[in-house]
C-alpha cells in the first residue's frame, strides 16, 4: 500500500495541535531514534490515519475521525520535542 | 384493502435487509490498510494458537491438509460499506481450536506486520469463524489478506485480521491495534458498535 511522508500531517493534524507538527521531533518507542515527523511514514485509509517510524516501521500515532468526535493516539511515541518561539 | 403500499419510493423499498444501520453495498472490494502489505511466503507460512499451556503450530502444508469448506457471508466494514454475498474458503476455527485447551476466554488475533485485533473466544466457535485462504475461488490476494486471513463476519471487517498469523488466548479481553485508538470493543455492526 502507497504511503505518504510526514508533511501529509500537517493538514489533519493541524486542527489537534497549537504547534507545527510536521517540525516537531519524536522519540520512537521501538527503536529509540528521534526524527521529525515530516520524516515518518503515513498511511492513510478511510478507518485511519496510522504514521509509522521511517526506521523500524513501528507504529508512532494514529489519528481516527469520526464526525464531531476525534481520537489522536500516540503510543508508539515517547515524547515530542515542540520548538518554542 | 392494504395498508401497506410497496414501491412508492422512499426509505424502505430501496433497503436491503441484510444491509445493517449505517452501511452502503459496494459492488468492488475496496482496501483497507494501516501499513505495508507483508510480503509472506508459503514456504515460512505457520499459523499457531498459543494458551497458557504452550503452542500449537501449523505450517502452510499442514493447514492445506485440514478439512476445509466454502463460506458465503455477507461483510461489513465500519467505514460504512458492506458487500453481500462473498465466497471465501477456509478452514473453521471449531477444526482448529479441536484439540486446544484453555482456561482463557478472549483472543488476541496476531498478523504478520504486527496488527492485532481482540474477540471473545465464544464469537470465533460453532460456525462462526474461519482462517480463509481462498476468496471468489483464488488464493487469497496479499492486498485482501493472502495468504491466509481471518474472516469474523459477524464483526465489523477490521476483526477479520489480514495476514494473520498467531491467536493467543488471554484472560482479560484486552483492545487490539483498532480498539486501542478509538474503535470499539466489540464491533456487532447490527449494533453500530463503530467507535468507543
Ligand atoms: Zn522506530
Amino acid at each position: 500500500m502507497d504511503h505518504l511522508d510526514g508533511n501529509a500531517l500537517a493538514g489533519p493534524l493541524a486542527d489537534y495541535f497549537a504547534f507545527d507538527v510536521t517540525e516537531a521531533r519524536a522519540r520512537c518507542n521501538g527503536c529509540g531514534e528521534v526524527a521529525e515527523f515530516a520524516r515518518a511514514l503515513v498511511f492513510a485509509s478511510p478507518a485511519g490515519t496510522v504514521v509509522r517510524c521511517s526506521s523500524c516501521d513501528h507504529v508512532l500515532a494514529t489519528l481516527v475521525e469520526a464526525g464531531e468526535r476525534a481520537w489522536l493516539g500516540l503510543s508508539g511515541v515517547s515524547a515530542l520535542e515542540v520548538r518554542r518561539a | 384493502m392494504s395498508f401497506v403500499t410497496r414501491g412508492f419510493g422512499g426509505g424502505s423499498r430501496d433497503r436491503d435487509d441484510r444491509l445493517p444501520p449505517g452501511q452502503t453495498l459496494v459492488q468492488d472490494f475496496p482496501v483497507l490498510s494501516a501499513g505495508p502489505t507483508p510480503e509472506v511466503d508459503t514456504g515460512e507460512w505457520e499459523f499457531r494458537i498459543i494458551t497458557e499451556a504452550g503452542t500449537h503450530r501449523w505450517s502452510w502444508d499442514e493447514f492445506n491438509a485440514l478439512p476445509s469448506e466454502d463460506i458465503a457471508t455477507d461483510i461489513h466494514c465500519v467505514t460504512h460499506w458492506s458487500k453481500l454475498g462473498t465466497s471465501w474458503r477456509g478452514v473453521s476455527l471449531d477444526t482448529l481450536f479441536e484439540n486446544v485447551e484453555s482456561q482463557f476466554d478472549y483472543v488476541m488475533a496476531r498478523s504478520y506486520g504486527g496488527y492485532t485485533t481482540n474477540v471473545p473466544l465464544d464469537e470465533l466457535l460453532d460456525g462462526q469463524a474461519w482462517v480463509a485462504t481462498e476468496f471468489d475461488g483464488e488464493p487469497l490476494d496479499p492486498e485482501h489478506g493472502g495468504p491466509a486471513r481471518l474472516l469474523v463476519p459477524h464483526l465489523y471487517f477490521w476483526k477479520s485480521a489480514k495476514w494473520v498469523r498467531s491467536l493467543v488466548m488471554m484472560p482479560r479481553d484486552d483492545p487490539g491495534f483498532w480498539e486501542q485508538n478509538g474503535y470499539h470493543l466489540h464491533g456487532d455492526p447490527w449494533q453500530e458498535e463503530r467507535y468507543w
